[in-house]
């Protein structure tokens, strides 16, 4: 009876397997939709964590994008040299060299600099304060609330204890996620060969700027001055504006700055180990 | 006569009754004013002066070409000794005209002429109220003259003043009613007549029997004008809701008043159009309420537009400094804006300047939602604040846009019922904003292509 009983049953279920297995073998032969196989290769050497960082809506739309040949093979910015080196072999191109962008935030005024006008009460996120307009006075510094540091994937920014973002040069993979988020525009991507930088977006006349924060650029226009070729940098809205097509990237615009607004090639230096080692853990 | 009301809303604690017994006094000339040159929805005015130059009383100072914007006057007459950015009671800072004054004052009474409304035209009427630079006098500050020109093809049957003044605190427009019966009357049938409209309502809450037995006196026997006793509720005074409570006319999102055949008007527009008229006097001073906690003597002050909040708050007494922190509004505690300094001036849409101590303005931590839908029964817009609150907050705007996020006409209600505390209009405020910058990026986007 028993034995009977698992004939009948490994009989019909083993029967009914057969004939769906047939079924899908029939369908994937049938419906098979023709994919360019090197979409798949291309996906695999792609990272992977859909950064959005090469402006398309992640990495298989990215991959799909490639194989098209419609983008450079050195568009992906989370990859680096290595990912855009085989991308270039997959899709038998000429490698291009890949040039990797960093986040640079763009304002020094911290909790020490940058006077307060409020105490903002309302939901702590950058957007929100900056609906109110902020609770700093200068309107066009940091908020201070971190959203930027929120939009980062990669673990490469953090807030220091003076109330400012930091991007840890070695970390950032220039995805612009950061830059996207920030409300008031703070935060510019640059390549890498870019080491100066006027740290300030303030466009108050210079009488205000300072009254609110030490560190603002009040426009008096020494850097523009010290600089060696004409028109490398620019007063524009009281703000000095560095137009990177000419201006020489070295330290000799930065010494007569009487704010220390500008300064050269200090983002390098800053790494994830060295800033961990320098903030205390909390709990 | 039967009570009008819409359907939810909520009964804060109005706390009216520290202001609304006492007569509106004239405020001192102050010695300075700080006129902005946006102190109306619209396009901001250009110069007409420059520093140095001496200016009278009344003298138009900005003006712009633009359609929807208004002119803006000198409230004192001195000399222009500033033209810089200066602090603006919206929160950020703004062109201003800083105006020092000369002690003089005008008498624009003794000028006054009482005209016959049947003698002016629509036309003229439009123009007096546009170059007096009349606004809504309400907080949300349009320009009148807009609203008073509907595209071709639209109609307006009806004019409708609110008197309901549903914020807590404020007791401005109470206080016009009981004391200037007679020219809010003039003002609403000068209303009618620039719209072609048949017939006038007044809206009033319940609260303020005063109000209605003098305008009740006022109208007389005439039949075009219809007092509506409202339901003392918030925001009982929102256009949309007073449209509803008193015609039953529902405004659709996106639509204005006049789609539905109606032009609403605060009753201290009326007033101002009744002088600008009459008087030949722009809108160079309000009638504003400092209340709130925190003062030490709260009344209403008719004020020159111009004039610190410091300045006006130590006419009434200053601050009662034994009270510890307090917070400085822009307007009532439900919709007004919170104050960094004392430096800013009151402005055309300044109805009043709320001061809470620091027991009401104790900060607390929100919970997370209960979905109790405390939110949704209150919505006067029959929003799902909850949902919008936690859409906003994610910045998704397809969501908030499929749940009707800018309908929402950010009265508070939500805010103020939630028992998790959960800053909910903040959150709406913060999707909406998302979704103008969406919009304003898809424009340009196509502008490019």
């Amino acid at each position: 009876m028993l034995a009977r009983m698992i004939i009948i049953s490994v009989v019909s279920m083993g029967g009914i397997g057969a004939v769906l297995a047939l079924f899908l073998v029939f369908a994937d032969k049938k419906f098979k939709v023709d994919e360019d196989p090197r979409i798949e290769a291309i996906a695999g050497i792609l990272p992977g964590s859909n950064c959005g960082g090469c402006g398309y809506p992640g990495c298989r739309a990215l991959a799909e994008i490639l194989a098209k040949g419609e983008a450079p093979p050195n568009v992906c910015v989370a990859g680096g040299n290595a990912v855009a080196l085989k991308l270039a072999e997959v899709m038998g191109v000429e490698a291009l060299d890949h040039k990797r962008n960093v986040a640079v935030v763009l304002c020094k005024g911290g909790h020490a600099e940058a006077e307060r006008r409020a105490i903002y009460k309302g939901e702590m996120t950058c957007t929100a304060s900056n609906i109110t307009g902020g609770d700093k006075s200068c309107a066009y510094g940091c908020l201070g609330y971190g959203e930027c540091v929120d939009a980062c994937k990669y673990d490469a920014m953090a807030m220091d204890s003076n109330g400012l973002p930091v991007v840890f040069y070695d970390k950032c993979i220039g995805c612009g996620a950061c830059a996207k988020a920030c409300p008031r525009s703070i935060i510019e991507m640059h390549t890498e060969s870019h080491k100066l930088f006027v740290y300030c977006r303030s466009r108050d006349k210079g009488a205000y700027a300072k009254k609110v924060c030490s560190v603002a650029c009040i426009a008096c226009g020494l850097c523009v001055k010290d600089c060696s070729v004409s028109d490398g940098i620019a007063l524009k809205n009281n703000l000095a504006v560095i137009d990177y097509a000419v201006a020489p990237q070295n330290d000799e615009s930065t010494k007569r700055c009487p704010t220390k607004c500008i300064l050269f090639g200090i983002e390098e230096q800053v790494t994830r180990k060295g800033f961990y080692g320098s903030v205390k853990k909390t709990a | 006569m039967a009570i009008k009301t819409f359907d939810r809303g909520i009964h804060p604690s109005y706390h009216k009754e520290l202001t609304s017994g006492g007569r509106i006094e004239r405020a001192a000339l102050p010695k300075l004013v700080i006129i902005p040159l946006q102190q109306h929805a619209g396009a901001p005015c250009e110069l007409l002066v420059k520093k140095g130059d001496l200016v009278q009383e009344g003298q138009k100072i900005a003006d712009v070409k633009a359609f929807v914007s208004a002119p803006i006057h000198a409230s004192i007459s001195g000399k222009v000794k500033d033209i810089d950015l200066a602090d603006h009671p919206g929160g950020s800072r703004a062109m201003a005209i800083t105006i020092e004054g000369d002690g003089l004052m005008r008498d624009w009474v003794a000028g006054a002429v009482q005209t016959d409304i049947s003698a002016i035209s629509a036309d003229a009427l439009r123009d007096i109220i546009r170059e007096a630079g009349i606004v809504g006098m309400g907080g949300a500050a349009f320009p009148t003259s807009v609203k008073l020109s509907p595209p071709k093809g639209k109609t307006i049957d009806t004019v409708i003043l609110n008197g309901c003044e549903c914020e807590p605190f404020l007791t401005a427009d109470h206080r016009i009613m009981v004391e200037e019966a007679g020219a809010v009357i003039w003002g609403l049938r000068a209303l009618m007549k620039a719209v072609g409209a048949g017939a006038g309502l007044i809206g009033i809450e319940e609260n303020k029997p005063d109000a209605i037995d003098a305008l009740d006196k006022a109208v007389g026997s005439s039949n075009d004008i219809r007092l509506v006793i409202l339901e003392t509720k918030y925001p009982q005074g929102a256009e949309k809701m007073l449209i509803a409570a008193a015609m039953g006319r529902k405004v659709p999102t996106g639509k204005l008043p006049l789609d539905v055949g109606v032009v609403v008007n605060n009753v201290g527009t009326a007033v101002a159009i009744y002088e600008a008229v009459n008087l030949k006097k722009p809108l160079i001073e309000r009638v504003v309420t400092i209340s709130g906690n925190g003062v030490t003597a709260p009344k209403n002050l008719r004020v020159r537009v111009g004039t610190t909040f410091e300045e006006v708050i130590g006419q009434c007494g200053g601050l009662k400094t034994s009270e510890g922190d307090m917070e400085v509004l822009n307007g009532g505690p439900m919709m007004g804006i919170t104050q960094s300094t004392l430096t800013v001036p009151v402005i055309k849409g300044t109805s009043g300047i709320t001061v809470l101590t620091a027991r009401q303005i104790k900060p607390v931590a929100y919970d997370p939602c209960i979905k109790c839908s405390s939110c949704v029964e209150v919505c006067p817009m029959g929003l799902m604040p909850y949902r919008l609150g936690d859409y906003g907050r994610a910045h998704r705007t397809d969501d908030l846009k499929a749940w009707d996020a800018l309908a929402c006409i950010e009265c508070g209600c939500c805010s103020y019922v939630c028992p998790a505390k959960r800053p909910l209009l903040h959150w709406i405020r913060v999707g909406k904003l998302k979704i103008r910058e969406e919009a304003a990026k898809a424009a340009a986007k196509a502008a490019k292509a």
